[in-house]
């Protein structure tokens, strides 16, 4: 996209998307970063209002409580700074002070970052550094801490510890953005020393699309599950005509680039990306070569779901979705058949279907290109995730071969173990808060320190972590309780797809109305707030014995209760020490 | 390329970027005169007169020019050159 195309966007019709206000706090110009971030936006699905902070006046900003950047509904916070000043800041350094820059700055940053902490709950974006190289050492720059080179690529590291210490501060990459797009692309003396305008026109646009990355994945819109072709797409050849031993793979042929996009995918599956085959083969002849060929990378144990039939594509996607119990908009679909990926873009708007290259060796520079699977979190649990929905793939499938549901749920042998929000438990609990978008009652997006904030203003948590003979789910459901009075208002009840219909829905039901009774309230109110996204659980509250699915709050009266039957055993009680 | 086809060109890529499509430029225009031609306006001008016609303007020049006439003259002066 270029500057003017996404200027163009400014006027079109963002009311249909979900609206967030974010504040930008420079040291350069940033009226035209300010207008590329809205353009982007649009691009990316979101109302991005922007509020410009004053001209190089960063901290000054900062420690103003009553700044307009502390409103309530300003939830983002970046900071840009750019290597332009902080060159001429390090060139009015002493000498003396030269090899100490970088932990001077980084304890600024560290100040900042406390101070906008104590006015604010919002996530501070820090920009890093693209590099200048000055030439004063040339070669030698690294080899000695007096050089600005030396100081300033510290610095990028010191910010990132900076973001891996706190959990509200991020960092948006334009240090990659930069190196991906070219020094001559990234930057030009001519417009900074006329306009103060650090970057080209046209890179601002790629430095925005960095922002509304983050901020789309911060809003719950990022993809989960990465749908892969077989033939000419994992391995050069068809398998089917070539067997076994002549599809290119490893050194045969062009095998390197299958392999090096196999390497890929993995980490990705390692990172916690779902990874799933679709192709148009017998399945048997397809898993052999995951299970016997000796330069394979994908092996089966990586895939969470192996479809290879011959039906159409898009039924198959739509297959997938289905077992797999995942927004539709959370896939990408990679095929090398043009006809195969138009099918499924008809048939499934939401999907992001990659325009793949002719030449398989650019596959993999296409695609990373792309930046298709940003996130703002990352949990142990993410790394077991293939497991997990395998497991479930095949309590799918046994699930077609019980004649009664009960039946079937007593089988699965379950377990449930239920308790209060813990140091342990807060990062998995925050980030069910920001991804799950279908089975949220309210889908109010909690930050680790806003979730902390909620309990340690009395609101009471249960967190559901659920297994059976398959295997372990991890936590898979959170609640919210606060106390109004003699209601006690369920704040937030989200739960994964993944364990519908099991009774954990009803177990939380039992465990919410034990949970007020305690808090000494007669009555349990559910709220459902709708969004387009979340109308599974439309009629949830009705179902469960709550008054009319027609209103917003439903009301549940404790003396009446009688606690629902399920076929889950719980293994611990909820201790008051743990709540 | 003739003065009034540059003179010409320059003004369909102002339209485009100030968003105001009907604004005529003559010789003898200045920033001044335009409504909505202010500093932003003016890089974003600038950058596509150097993307649309292959030139390049020198810092001097960026902020140098007194009026549309004398841009479309630095113009006409780069293309021949």
């Amino acid at each position: 996209m270029t500057f003017q195309e996404l200027k163009k966007n400014l006027k079109k019709d963002f009311t249909s998307f979900p609206k967030m206000k974010v504040a930008v706090l420079g040291d350069s110009a940033t009226q035209l970063l300010c207008i590329a971030l809205r353009g982007q936006g649009f691009e990316a699905g979101l109302d991005i209002g922007v509020l410009e902070g004053d001209y190089d006046r960063i901290y000054e900003t900062a420690i103003d409580p009553g700044n307009a950047i502390y409103s309530e509904d300003i939830s983002y916070i970046f900071i840009v700074q750019s290597t332009e000043k902080l060159q001429k800041e390090f060139y009015s350094a002493l000498n003396d002070q030269r090899g100490g820059f970088a932990e001077e700055k980084k304890k600024y940053f560290e100040t900042l970052v406390a101070t906008i902490g104590r006015y604010t709950k919002a996530k501070i974006i820090f920009f890093n550094f693209p590099e200048i190289n000055d030439a004063v050492f040339g070669g030698f720059s690294s080899k000695t801490p007096f050089s600005f080179l030396h100081q300033l690529r510290k610095i990028n590291v010191g910010m990132q510890d900076i973001a891996t210490e706190n959990k509200n501060v991020f960092i948006a990459d334009i240090l990659s953005a930069s190196n991906a797009a070219g020094a001559a692309a990234t930057r030009s003396a001519k417009w900074y020393i006329t306009t103060q305008n650090v970057f080209q026109l046209d890179f601002l646009a790629a430095v925005a699309k960095t922002c509304t990355d983050m901020l789309a994945a911060f809003a719950g819109k990022f993809k989960k599950c990465l749908v892969l072709d077989l033939d000419n797409t994992m391995w050069g050849g068809i398998i089917g005509d070539d067997g076994i031993d002549h599809i290119q793979l490893g050194d045969l042929g062009i095998g390197k680039a299958f392999t090096q996009l196999q390497y890929w995918v993995k980490e990705l599956k390692n990172r916690g990306v779902i990874i799933v085959v679709c192709s148009k083969n017998d399945e048997h002849t397809a898993k052999e070569v995951f299970e016997k060929h000796p330069d394979m990378i994908l092996r089966t144990e990586d895939l969470s779901l192996f479809v290879a039939n011959w039906s159409n594509k898009g039924d198959n996607i739509k297959y997938i979705q289905e077992v797999l119990n995942i927004g539709m908009d959370s896939l990408v679909f990679i095929d090398d058949n043009p006809f195969e990926r138009n099918l499924v873009k008809m048939m499934h708007p939401e999907v992001t279907v990659p325009e793949l290259p002719d030449d398989p060796a650019d596959y993999l520079p296409f695609l990373q290109s792309l930046n298709l699977f940003e996130t703002v979190s990352f949990t142990d649990e993410d790394t077991v995730r293939t497991k997990q929905y395998k497991e479930e793939s095949q309590r799918v499938v046994m699930q077609q071969s019980f004649e009664s549901v009960d039946e079937y749920l007593v089988s699965l042998q379950m377990e449930a173990n239920i308790e209060g929000i813990t140091s342990y438990n807060l990062g998995r609990c925050a980030q069910l808060t920001q991804r799950s978008n279908q089975f949220n009652l309210t889908t109010i997006r909690y930050s680790e320190g806003q979730l902390q904030h909620f309990i340690d203003e009395g609101g009471k948590a249960l967190c559901i972590s659920l297994k059976d003979k398959f295997g372990d789910y991890g936590l898979i459901s959170l609640v919210l309780l606060e106390k109004k009075e003699e209601e006690c208002l369920i704040n937030t009840w989200i739960m994964s797809c993944r364990v519908l219909k099991r009774g954990v829905e009803e177990l939380a039901v039992n465990e919410m109305v034990s949970r007020a009774s305690a808090m000494g309230c007669s009555s349990l109110t559910g709220r459902y707030l709708p969004t387009p996204k979340n109308d599974m659980v439309k009629e949830l509250y009705s179902t469960m014995g709550f008054g009319s699915a027609n209103e917003t709050d439903t009301k549940l009266h404790l003396t009446n209760f009688v606690p629902f039957k399920i076929h889950i055993k719980i293994t611990n009680e909820l201790r008051s020490d743990q709540e | 390329m003739n003065y009034e086809a540059i003179r010409n060109e320059v003004q369909n890529i102002f339209r485009e970027v100030a968003d105001e499509p009907s604004v005529i430029l003559k010789d003898e225009t200045t920033a001044d005169d335009v409504e909505g031609w202010d500093s932003l306006v003016h890089i974003q001008l600038l950058v596509a007169i150097e993307s649309k016609f292959n030139i390049s303007f020198s810092s001097e020049e960026i902020g140098g020019y007194n009026n549309i006439g004398a841009m479309c003259i630095g113009i006409q002066q780069k293309l021949s050159s």
